[in-house]
C-alpha cells in the first residue's frame, strides 16, 4: 500500500475508507457532469450522471453493510489521502469539453482499477483476518466494476482522432 | 466541542457556494478551488470570518464559488483592496486569489509593495503562464520561445520569477504548489494562512485550452528536496537554482507583520464623513 493511502487498522476503518472512496467518486462525477452541462455536452452529462448514480448505490450499500459503524462520521477522520485524489475519483485534468463517452468510461476504468489495486494491497498486507476477509469482498466488487466498465467500453468504441476538432475553436485573439 | 471535533465537523462542501464554475473542463483552477475549501475546513474557519478578494481573470472568479465573503475587484488591484480590509478588520482571514497576468503584470507593483508591507494575509497566484480569459496572450511568466500568432517567434522576454521577487521584496512565507495535488496544496494553504505576515503561494495551474502543453506538468512536479528555511539568502539560492517544479514550502520567515500604529484603524462612517465635510 502506498504511504499516501490511509492506514486501515480495523474493520471500522476499512468501511470508512470504502465509503469515502465511493462518496468521493459520486462528487467527482457530479462535478464533471456539471462541467459538461456548462459546456453544452449533453451526452456526457448523461454518462457522468449515470456513473455518479452507480457509485451512489455502491456508497449506500457500504453504509448499509457497515451496520452500526457510523462511516459518515468516521470517514473524515480516518479516510484521507495525503496527496492526490482518492482512488475512484476521475482525473479532472483529463476532462475536455468535447470528450466522448469513451473518454468518460476510460476515466471510470482507471478509477475502478485504482480502487481494485487499493483493496488488493490491503488483502496482501493486513495481518488481521477479519479485515482481510472484508477487503477480499471489496476486491471482488471492484473487479466486477472493472468488468462492467470493460463491457460498457465495447458499446462505446474509441472515437476518431478528430474527436476534439471544433469548428469554432478557442483560438488566441488580440 | 473540542478543536479536533470542530475540524471534523467542518466539511469542504460547507465552503462551496451554489454557483457552478464555468472554467474549461480540465482547468487546474477546479483543483485549486477544492484546495481552498479543504484548507478552510481543516482550519474550521467560520465562513463569516473569511474574505476572498480577487482581481480579473479566470482565477479571479474564485470568490463566486466559495461560501464566504468575497470581493471580485478591479484588474490587478486585489492586493490593495485586501490590504485595506485586513488593516481595518484584522480579525478576518483575508485571502487573495489572482493569476499571473492579474498579479504579476497589471498588479505587479502592488505585489512588490504588499510583500514589503508584510500585512498578515495570504496571496495565492494561479500561474498558467498565459492570459486565459482574454484568449491566449503571453503573460509575465510565459516562456520566451512561446510562439503563437500573438507572439510570432516567441516573446523573447525573460520570464518574471515571482518567488524570488517575493523573497527579495519581503514576503514572510513562500511556497509553490501544483493544482493537481489538491490535498498537498490544501496543507500548504493551511500553513500559509496560519503563518504571520504576508504569505505568498504560487500554484502551477495548467490552462488546458491555450496551453495544452502544460498537461505534462503533472509529470514534472516533485517535492522540494530540502525542508523550508528561514534564511532568505539560502532560500534565494535554492529558488534561483531549482527547475521551477519544486513543490512545497520554500521559505518561512520570521519578520514581524505590519500592524497599524494604533491597532485597528476601523472607525464609524459618521466620523469619516466629518473629515470630508466642506
Amino acid at each position: 500500500m502506498s504511504d499516501n493511502a490511509p492506514k486501515v487498522a480495523s474493520v471500522a476503518d476499512l468501511f470508512a475508507v470504502a465509503y469515502r472512496i465511493e462518496a468521493d467518486a459520486v462528487e467527482r462525477y457530479d462535478l464533471l457532469a456539471d462541467q459538461m452541462e456548462t459546456h453544452n455536452n449533453p451526452e456526457l452529462v448523461a454518462v457522468f450522471r449515470d456513473l455518479s448514480r452507480a457509485e451512489g448505490i455502491h456508497r449506500d450499500e457500504i453504509r448499509r453493510m457497515a451496520g452500526g459503524i457510523d462511516v459518515v462520521a468516521l470517514a473524515p477522520a480516518v479516510a484521507n489521502w495525503s496527496r492526490g485524489d482518492s482512488p475512484e475519483e476521475a482525473d479532472l485534468a483529463e476532462a475536455h469539453y468535447l470528450m466522448t463517452p469513451w473518454h468518460a468510461l476510460k476515466l471510470a476504468l482507471a478509477g475502478e482499477e485504482r480502487a481494485l489495486a487499493f483493496f488488493t494491497s490491503i488483502v496482501e498486507t493486513t495481518k488481521d483476518p477479519i479485515i482481510k476477509k472484508m477487503a477480499e469482498q471489496f476486491v471482488e466488487e471492484e473487479a466486477e466494476h472493472v468488468n462492467l466498465v470493460h463491457r460498457l467500453l465495447r458499446k462505446h468504441p474509441r472515437p476518431a482522432a478528430s474527436w476534439s476538432s471544433d469548428q469554432d475553436p478557442p483560438i488566441p485573439q488580440e | 466541542m473540542s478543536t479536533a471535533e470542530m475540524r471534523l465537523a467542518c466539511k469542504p462542501a460547507d465552503y462551496t457556494s451554489d454557483i457552478k464554475p464555468i472554467w474549461c473542463p480540465g482547468c487546474g483552477d477546479y483543483h485549486v478551488l477544492m484546495s481552498f475549501t479543504r484548507a478552510f475546513a481543516q482550519l474550521a474557519l467560520p465562513t463569516e470570518n473569511i474574505v476572498v478578494v480577487s482581481g480579473i481573470g479566470c482565477s479571479s472568479r474564485m470568490p463566486a464559488y466559495m461560501n464566504c465573503y468575497g470581493f471580485h475587484g478591479v484588474h490587478g488591484r486585489s492586493l490593495a483592496l485586501a490590504a485595506g480590509l485586513k488593516v481595518s478588520r484584522p480579525e478576518l482571514t483575508v485571502v487573495v486569489a489572482s493569476g499571473d497576468g492579474d498579479g504579476y503584470s497589471i498588479g505587479g507593483n502592488h505585489f512588490l509593495h504588499a510583500c514589503r508591507r508584510n500585512i498578515d494575509m495570504t496571496y495565492v497566484v494561479m500561474d498558467n503562464h498565459i492570459y486565459g480569459m482574454t484568449k491566449g496572450q503571453p503573460s509575465p511568466t510565459t516562456e520566451p520561445e512561446f510562439d503563437t500568432a500573438l507572439s510570432p517567434g516567441g516573446t523573447g522576454l525573460r520570464p518574471f520569477h515571482p518567488l524570488v521577487i517575493a523573497l527579495a521584496s519581503g514576503a514572510n512565507f513562500i511556497a509553490r504548489c501544483f493544482s493537481g495535488e489538491p490535498n498537498g496544496t490544501a496543507s500548504v494553504l493551511v500553513e500559509a494562512i496560519q503563518h504571520p505576515g504576508f504569505s505568498f503561494v504560487e500554484i502551477l495551474s495548467p490552462c488546458v485550452t491555450f496551453r495544452p502543453d502544460e498537461k505534462k506538468w503533472k509529470n514534472l512536479v516533485h517535492p522540494a528536496p530540502v525542508a523550508p528555511t528561514n534564511d532568505a539568502a539560502k532560500a534565494a539560492r535554492r529558488i534561483m537554482t531549482d527547475d521551477g517544479f519544486n513543490i512545497g514550502i520554500l521559505y518561512r520567515g520570521d519578520r514581524k507583520p505590519y500592524q497599524p500604529p494604533n491597532g485597528s484603524l476601523s472607525c464609524e462612517l459618521s466620523e469619516l464623513e466629518k473629515d470630508f465635510e466642506l
